[in-house]
């Protein structure tokens, strides 16, 4: 045991900046929906994101249904199974997974967690909000617009994203889809700059940046990169809009189409692949990096134990961040390249592995021989550690050129992408919400319902996509509505897709478990109090529970240690809050 | 733990060079010392609109080099007629030059801005924005000389369609920029000149209250929306 020596004196630094004069609203209009307050601007984002999020999911039920029984459902022909894939993956990528973590958590915990009294610019910050809306409400006109949404794979591959042989490409969808994205962008970077600005020059009174709990740092690191990468999507779907409008030829390559010979000439496709995965690689990452973050802290909380390397974990996130840049063309390994290029790439991304092994034996040197409680949130820590492991076991396999050019555009691809990206942090989104819905709303969730959801969808999860990496070592490949009689396609196939359609179907109904416990704890749930987990971050000393507007009444909290102190030896609770002066005694700060 | 040493000494005697920087980011409170949120927020703003501009441009490139077709030769085709003789790039030197002058101009304006010299300050904004309008004004002129001699954004007569594609479009791009600093430099100038920064007047839209420093970052947009054409201008005329 290391012996603890409290410090006695600590500095109490002087306040840099007076405290913000915050905007009052004067109306329901203003204070409920135009509001510039980033809590009520958080629940906004998510509740949103959510809803769209629904939509993603039935789509994937209808995919599931078509895999498994080909040819029974009349509506489902190849087209519109395209245009389902295309609006599962982008809407899950995009709209769900980015939105939450950052206009959802990032709103909410940032100006809390930092001591801040709300975001630095509240205004900007309602309007990224709208401007996120207007783009979802477009992109659900995409299955209104004649022709339907696009079909063209949330990689939007041109030539074929913008000719008529793909749903959507000479109609309404792929416009519809473009102008979103760009929506989208826009309505981002205004709330990105808020996250950054807020994290870099509006921290509270002894909040250093090495004293922030990791969720921010995760978030905050997320968000710049989000700020650096859309713009290449940005200028991608501009590109893409011309050449679909004016006719420019800036990523088509002279075509004959049906036997006539296309006005376009002269473009590069490759150059569209370049600028979607040098957005698209570290997208992975901008859902993964809050994920990381908001995990560490789980578990040091749940653990009641200080999370193993801080330091370590910190500057892990920012190499992740950092590598992220330079490895997007692991994505195009069958598209061509040039073999050093090749080599190039797959170095930078086996090196990525480097940071992220060191996260992953931190949470779990956290976990040994900590006091674990099995609470829900837990529950689903534990189960992202094993579930992105495994995912990102899968992507070693895929980083490597001559592994992947036969596994390209298989099932298994499918399979790893979503055990890493897709599972991996919707687990952290459920267990964040069953952690943060007590300061929320001041009612726990229902834990009966809790349990139900994270065993039906943990196992649910594995029994979905196990065998799809099976199914895609057979040759399987993705994007396919139908398999047909294929030779080499063996029996056992068939029963599996059957086989995970009936899981995936069932995984789909427990979170209509989870999002009626949502609503159902809000009026029935246990009184939650100010902080049920006793935690140290400062979002969980609020004067009142949900805080105000404002976050922090009269008073701004000053911090006097880092966010984990849990179970110091001689404390008199087994957690002392970062704006605990412990050992010291509390003095009144103006 | 992980413990941070806060300690706060006064401005003068922080330590310079890369330690006042390590000494700054391992404070509480603000990263960057004396720099408000408001320029923060531009700096970063700025740094993410570089990569939008820097991929239009890689993007172009990519585009120049991969083409098999030839590619028009800059010189003659932005080429104006005048006194009998052919003068290449006379009319974008002159753009470039505006451009630059009203960087200058912007320069002088956030100067007199942080001596509180109003009219001094609204005269020089509002001098910038005339040029910034001009500036878009002679874009427009090139514009419609081009599209006369037959450019169009899917093609031209002289080679390559994705000359004119990548033109209008980069070129587009900037002059929204122009166009949206110069909507901006009159709704500051208008404010300097009211007062607004005197007497603590309440934004329209955001309720905050404003200050001078708002030329001074207005005044970085506009650098940077010059710095870009800085390089636009060498890979589009003089390449
Ligand atoms: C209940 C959970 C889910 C199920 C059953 C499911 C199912 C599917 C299916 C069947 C496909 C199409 C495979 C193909 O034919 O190529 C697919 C594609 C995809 N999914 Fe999911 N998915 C789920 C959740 C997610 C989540 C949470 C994400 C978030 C990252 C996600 C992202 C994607 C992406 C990016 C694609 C690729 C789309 C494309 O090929 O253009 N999915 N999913
Ligand atoms: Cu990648």
């Amino acid at each position: 045991m290391v012996e603890f020596t409290p410090r006695t004196t600590d500095a109490i630094p002087p306040a840099e900046v007076p405290d913000v004069e915050l905007y009052h609203p004067h109306s329901w209009w203003t204070t409920y929906v135009f509001s510039q307050d980033a809590k009520v601007i958080a629940i906004q984002y998510s509740s949103t994101a959510m809803a769209i999020g629904l939509v993603a999911l039935v789509l994937s039920w209808l995919m599931r249904l078509q895999l498994a029984f080909p040819g029974t459902f009349d509506f489902i022909t190849p087209e519109a199974y395209y245009q389902f894939v295309t609006m599962h993956g982008m809407i899950m990528v995009v709209y769900l997974l980015t939105a939450l973590f950052l206009g959802g958590f990032g709103n909410y915990l940032i100006p809390l967690m930092v001591g801040a009294r709300d975001m630095a610019f509240p205004y900007l910050n309602m309007l990224s909000y709208w401007i996120y809306l207007a783009a979802v409400l477009v992109l659900v006109a995409s299955f209104f617009a004649p022709g339907g949404p696009t079909g063209a794979g949330w990689t939007l591959y041109p030539p074929q994203a913008i000719l008529g042989g793909t749903p959507g490409g000479q109609q309404a969808g792929i416009l519809i889809m473009l102008f979103s994205l760009i929506l989208f962008i826009i309505g981002f970077t205004m709330g990105g700059l808020n996250y950054v600005v807020t994290v870099l020059q509006g921290r509270a009174r002894g909040m250093t940046l090495m004293r922030m709990p990791l969720t921010v740092w995760g978030i905050f690191t997320a968000t710049v990169m989000a700020l650096l990468a859309f713009p290449a999507l940005f200028v991608a779907a501009v590109m893409m809009l011309f050449d679909r409008l004016l006719g420019t030829s800036f990523f088509m390559p002279a075509l004959v189409e049906m036997g006539e010979q296309l006005s376009y000439g002269g473009g590069s496709p490759i150059l569209f692949q370049h600028l979607f995965w040098f957005f698209g690689h570290p997208e992975v990452y901008i859902v993964a990096l809050p994920a990381f973050g908001i995990v560490s802290d789980l578990i040091s909380t749940h653990a009641r134990k200080n999370i193993f390397g801080y330091r370590m974990m910190v500057w892990a996130i920012v190499a992740i961040g950092a590598l992220s840049f330079i490895v997007w063309a692991h994505h195009m390994y069958v598209s061509g390249m040039h073999p050093y290029f090749g080599f190039f790439f797959a170095t930078t991304t086996l090196i990525i592995a480097v940071p992220t092994a060191i996260k992953v034996y931190n949470w779990v040197l956290t976990l040994w021989r900590g006091d674990i409680h099995l609470t829900i949130p837990m529950l689903f820590a534990l189960a992202f550690i094993v579930t992105f492991v495994n995912g990102g076991l899968t992507g070693l396999f895929l980083g490597n050129v001559v592994v992947d050019v036969p596994l390209s555009d298989t099932m298994f691809v499918v399979a790893h992408f979503h055990m890493v990206m897709g599972v991996a942090p919707i687990l952290v989104i459920f267990g964040a919400i069953y952690h943060w819905y007590p300061k929320i709303t001041g009612r726990m969730l229902n834990e009966v319902m809790g349990h139900f959801h994270f065993w039906v969808t943990f196992i649910g999860a594995y029994l979905i996509f196990f065998p799809m990496h099976y199914v895609g070592l057979v040759g399987v490949p993705r994007r396919y509505p139908e398999l047909g009689e294929t030779a080499f396609i063996p029996e056992s196939v068939h029963t599996l897709n059957e086989f995970i359609t009936i899981a995936a179907l069932v995984v789909g109904f427990a979170q209509l478990v989870f999002l009626f416990n949502l609503f159902w704890s809000l009026k029935n749930g246990r009184e939650a109090g100010g902080n049920p987990w006793r935690a140290t971050t400062l979002e969980w000393q609020t004067p009142t529970t949900p805080p105000p507007h404002g976050n922090w009444g009269d008073r701004l909290p000053v911090v006097y240690r880092w966010a984990y102190d849990y179970s110091v030896p001689g404390a008199p609770q087994d957690f002392i809050a970062q704006n605990d002066p412990w050992p010291n005694k509390p003095v009144v700060h103006r | 733990m992980a413990e941070t040493t806060l300690s706060h000494v006064p401005p003068q005697m922080r330590p310079s060079g890369l330690r006042g920087v390590a000494a700054d980011w391992s404070s509480d409170q603000r990263a960057f010392k004396n720099v408000s949120w408001g320029k923060a927020m531009m700096w970063v703003f700025l740094l993410s609109d570089t990569f939008v501009f820097g991929c239009f441009l890689i993007a172009y490139m990519t585009a120049r080099m991969s083409t098999v077709e030839p590619w028009p030769n800059a010189s003659e085709v932005f080429a104006l007629h005048l006194f009998g003789r052919d003068l290449p790039l006379i009319l974008i030197a002159i753009m470039t030059f505006v451009l630059i002058s009203s960087s200058g101009t912007m320069a002088m304006a956030v100067n007199f801005a942080y001596r509180r010299d109003r009219k001094r300050t609204a005269i020089l904004m509002l001098l910038t924005a005339v040029l910034g309008a001009t500036f878009v004004g002679m874009q427009a002129f090139e514009w419609s000389k081009l599209i006369m001699e037959g450019v169009r954004p899917w093609g031209n007569p002289w080679g390559a369609a994705q000359f004119g594609s990548a033109f209008f479009m980069i070129t587009g791009f900037h002059g929204t920029h122009v166009t949206i600093g110069v909507i901006f430099l009159l709704i500051v100038a208008r404010k300097v000149a009211r007062g607004d920064y005197d007497t603590d007047a309440r934004g329209f839209f955001t309720s905050r209250r404003g200050n001078y420093e708002s030329v001074e970052i207005m005044g970085l947009y506009w650098h940077f929306v010059d710095l870009v054409w800085v390089f636009i201008f060498a890979f589009f005329y003089l390449w």
